[in-house]
């Protein structure tokens, strides 16, 4: 069961095949998605053509139209990224003002409070999607009756997609910056306090560095479910669409190696980001 | 007297507002407010041009469609048999983890289970459907190596539907495991062992009960997860997947029912909440511990 | 004496019904070394907290250098802190962590970087300052603590039980190394701490703090030999304690009868009456230990026992005896002569004290140790 104790060779082998096998399960679409990004072939199926770059770079406005001259799908992912920035800003905001708040302050209600914090974590994300969709529309509608104004910003479009991803992600964000934040040492801030650092000048040089790597992490993480977000975003989205939903629709008509070619570019940017994360991790061990 | 040293110390009142603001702005007006919108939906009928009166009209109607309650229940039973199946399959590689593996192996091994959650669902989806279809990799392979005669589609089965889900959940059940497993103290298992128990009561007497609150973390994100998946269920399903979201979906975007689409919205509401409070009574946890250790 | 570093008067801290600090009063004069001692719980956190400015004072005043400190956060108060756990940033370098103080006050970089420098060289780390903090040592961690408050040259320096993190080896040495810093700077240090050797040896003058008051203020020489109090008598240095009755009292010598038999005298300290109930102190170094029927030239009465134990302990190596009538256990130290080192369980020895070494109060009504 454990290293200390005996475990006999078969079971050895059927856990080493196991992981083996559930490895391949893990990595076998992907793997799939990267490899028919190169086929020189219209479709994404076996068997194999040859290789090409084609669904990356290709400008042939009558034939094959490569991922970077796909109008289209450029701006979904400027879209995506868009839509990543701002909910990444305010779930980080939020969620660092939250956990200052819960560990920081003592007030009536504020169990129940805590505990609604985690509540848009057990909402489907269809559910949170519908439900402000129809409270916007319920406020633009009586703004037009009693006011005649007609507000933009509460008819589906991208203002209510970063609303509807920012109120579930404020959550995640609002756990892993109060798991930190319970962590710290407040003899630390006396400390400061006790060397003539004013309140200001103690956030800023003990509390904001100690916040740094999980502020970090959280900004990365959030960014990262903003632009995989679908199921809210399929709810209150409007005439421009961000990445997932465009790919979506493109895949129920019959997919193209485009997609794998995004999917392949995707791939490289969360990699990129992944290894950019983990170059902090000494770091982060030193806080 | 003006206190200087309790202000230096924290706890004035004005900072306590300012930091309160936005947790009630971001929980009222995203939270609970659409939610009671959704609710004031639901339970009311429209009888005239902007003339509603209170009803349980969609509800009667979930209940005589019997399209609209299969796809219900339907939906519930196949998340629950995902997330009991997710919870085998994840539970020897999180122990593999936590106990077997040792050092960086076991890192890796951790990291290699994330790096498929790095990537959008849509994309691991893509990668099912081209695995998958009639002219996909898997059937061709299987002709090729002359187990079947000709390609068969793979797509567009429930065991597809639920291969896909346990696919999407597995990482939210492994990280909750692993981290309870990570936290038995191998001296319990030894000391079982030296004090006469086999490999299984091991198993029940120690390990799943110090891992109960891992498993039921991971279970109710699984389920839920599940059970609002949409992609999934909709691309490896087909036109006639039967999954309870995507008739949301089209009751308040197609259709535009918002009234029938609430009310669904809300049945789906109580189903998880029903789910997820059962499994927090049965192991006896509290709802802010078992999130908390997310 | 000259001013005063620090004064409180009749300072008060409650927290609910709880008296955390009871209308105190003392002095502590510039340049001095001044430690609090008492048992956890007796508000002497509380106390040094309210010196620092973390706590803002129910009643009564404190000033440091003449200067009223109601109302002064404790960002502008000239009083520098060592904490329990040294509190050293760990998000910066030893260096960054000593200019911490200079940075807040606005002293340019280059500047900075040299009173640091030459700060951490006093303290014997010199060219560590690019080091991180959990690079270094334990005792190193206490030199960088010190050193980071020192270079903002407080008027006072506040230790709050600095060593109690520290391993046994590494405390007693960094005992030595405190009083050589103090001795070198000369500020005033006041020291929190339970543990009365840290007291004793470091200290200039010593309060001992019980339920929120000082018991007693003196010197370590007048806390160990002329106690005011049972409680100071108890808790500084060790003692045997002998419960009884005075049955007699000749200036100021008290017989006591212990009520099962056995009859000794001890100095009496304050009020003592005849038929009152009292308790003596018997320090174990105070009694002379002789071997039966050796002839002995005490001027005093002698006492017989059996020994039931050796406690050795090198040059603290004492053994416990019981007194043959009243079946007490009495602990007193061995020579270091060697003279009993054959000594075994069981022997029958006899021991007198010099009565004037033994002191006796009137016992207290509630029967706190």
């Amino acid at each position: 069961m454990i290293p200390s104790l005996p475990r006999p060779a078969w079971l050895r082998a059927a856990t080493a095949l196991y992981v083996a096998a559930f490895l391949g399960f893990l990595f076998l679409p992907l793997i799939v998605v990267s490899v028919f990004a190169f086929n020189n072939a219209p479709y994404p199926a076996p068997p194999w053509h040859g290789f090409t770059l084609d669904w990356f770079f290709a400008n042939d406005p009558t034939g094959r139209l490569g991922m970077f001259h796909d109008d289209e799908l450029m701006h979904s992912i400027w879209t995506s990224c868009k839509v990543g920035v701002w909910v990444t800003l305010l779930s980080v905001l939020v969620g660092l003002a939250n956990a200052l708040l819960l560990e920081r302050h003592e007030f009536r209600g504020k169990q129940a409070l805590s505990i609604l914090m985690l509540v848009p974590l057990v909402i489907p994300g269809v559910i949170l999607g519908i439900s402000i969709l129809a409270f916007a529309s319920q406020i633009a509608q009586f703004l037009d009756d009693h006011f005649d104004w007609y507000v933009r910003f509460l008819r589906p479009g991208l203002p209510l997609v970063v609303l509807g991803q920012f109120s579930y992600i404020a959550t995640i964000a609002t756990l892993t910056l109060r798991a930190r934040l319970s962590r710290f040492d407040r003899t630390l801030e006396d400390a400061a306090l006790n060397l003539g650092a004013s309140r200001a000048a103690t956030f800023r040089t003990i509390l904001l560095p100690y916040l740094r790597p999980a502020l970090i992490g959280t900004a990365m993480m959030s960014f990262l479910l903003s632009f995989a977000d679908f199921n809210t975003t399929l709810m209150l989205v409007g005439g421009s669409p961000p990445l997932t939903v465009l790919m979506y629709g493109r895949m129920h008509e019959g997919a193209t190696p485009v997609l794998n070619a995004v999917s392949v570019f995707l791939m490289a940017a969360s990699a990129v980001l992944a290894i950019g994360l983990m170059r902090r991790g000494p770091r982060r061990a030193s806080g | 007297m003006p206190d200087a040293a309790v202000a230096a110390t924290g706890g004035s009142g004005w900072r306590k507002a300012l930091l309160m603001a936005p947790a009630l702005a971001w929980l009222g007006l995203l939270i609970v407010l659409p939610h009671a919108e959704l609710a004031v939906l639901s339970f009311r009928e429209q009888v005239g041009p902007r003339h509603y009166v209170p009803s349980l009209s969609h509800y009667r109607e979930f209940f005589h469609e019997p399209e609209y309650w299969h796809t219900f229940v339907r939906t519930a039973w196949m998340s629950i048999v995902a997330t009991s199946a997710t919870l085998l399959l994840a539970f020897p590689i999180a122990w593999v983890i936590a106990k077997i593996a040792r050092g960086r192996a076991a890192a890796w091994l951790f990291l290699a289970c994330m790096i498929p959650f790095w990537i959008s669902e849509t994309v691991r989806t893509l990668g099912w459907m081209i695995l998958l279809r009639e002219t996909g990799v898997l059937p061709t392979l299987l002709v090729k190596l002359g187990i079947l005669a000709h390609p068969v589609e793979f797509l567009y089965h429930d065991t597809t539907i639920l291969v896909g889900l346990i696919y999407t959940s597995m990482l939210f059940m492994i990280v909750p495991l692993v981290s309870s497993l990570e936290s038995l103290d191998n001296a319990l298992i030894e000391a079982a062992y030296d004090l006469g128990a086999n490999g299984f009561t091991v198993l029940r007497k120690i390990v799943i009960p110090h891992a109960a609150p891992g498993i039921t973390a991971g279970c109710i994100i699984v389920f839920m997860l599940t059970l609002g998946n949409y992609i999934t269920p909709t691309l490896l399903g087909g036109k006639d997947s039967g999954w309870f979201t995507e008739q949301i979906y089209t009751e308040f975007i197609t259709r535009f029912d918002w009234g029938q689409g609430a009310a669904f919205g809300f049945l789906l509401l109580v189903l998880s909440t029903t789910i997820v409070i059962a499994g927090l009574k049965l192991t006896g946890q509290r709802f802010g511990d078992v999130m908390g250790r997310q | 004496m000259n001013q005063p570093d620090l004064t409180a008067q009749s300072v008060v801290k409650r927290f609910g019904d709880h008296v955390a600090v009871d209308s105190i009063s003392f002095e502590v004069a510039r340049g001095s070394f001044f430690s609090i001692l008492g048992p956890s719980g007796c508000g002497k956190t509380t106390l040094l907290r309210m010196i620092a400015g973390f706590l803002a004072p129910d009643g009564g005043e404190i000033a440091i250098g003449g200067r009223s400190m109601r109302g002064v956060a404790p960002n502008r108060r000239p009083v520098n802190m060592v904490f329990q756990q040294l509190a050293l940033f760990p998000m910066m370098s030893v260096g960054e962590n000593v200019e911490f103080g200079l940075a807040r006050r606005g002293v340019p970089r280059a500047e900075r970087r040299r009173k640091a420098e030459a700060m951490l060289e006093r303290v014997g780390l010199a060219g560590a300052a690019a080091k991180r903090v959990d690079e270094l040592s334990g005792g190193q961690r206490q030199r960088v603590a010190i050193a980071r408050s020192l270079v903002l040259e407080p008027t006072l320096l506040l230790l709050d039980e600095p060593l109690g993190a520290l391993d046994l080896k590494l405390r007693e040495h960094m005992k030595i190394e405190l009083k050589q810093l103090q001795a070198e700077f000369g500020t005033t240090f006041v020291y929190i701490t339970h543990d009365q050797s840290e007291a004793l040896v470091l200290s200039d003058h010593v309060g001992v703090m019980n339920h929120g008051r000082f018991e007693q203020i003196g010197t370590p020489q007048d806390l160990y030999y002329r106690p005011r109090t049972p409680f100071v008598a108890g808790f500084v240095g060790d003692s045997n304690r002998l419960a009884g009755r005075a049955t007699g009292i000749d200036g100021d010598r008290v017989r006591v009868d212990t009520g099962d038999g056995w009859i000794v005298e001890a100095r009496r300290a304050g009020e003592v009456a005849s038929a009152d109930a009292v308790e003596v102190f018997l320090r174990p170094e105070a009694a002379t230990l002789s071997r039966p029927g050796e002839a002995s030239a005490a001027p005093a009465a002698t006492h017989e026992g059996v020994v039931e134990s050796l406690l050795f302990d090198g040059a603290k190596s004492a053994v416990l005896l019981r007194e043959r009538r009243s079946r007490r256990e009495v602990r007193i130290a061995l020579p270091q002569t060697g003279e009993f080192a054959d000594l075994k369980t069981g022997e029958a020895v006899a021991f007198h004290f010099d009565p004037a070494r033994a002191v006796c109060f009137r016992a207290r009504r509630d029967g706190d140790a």
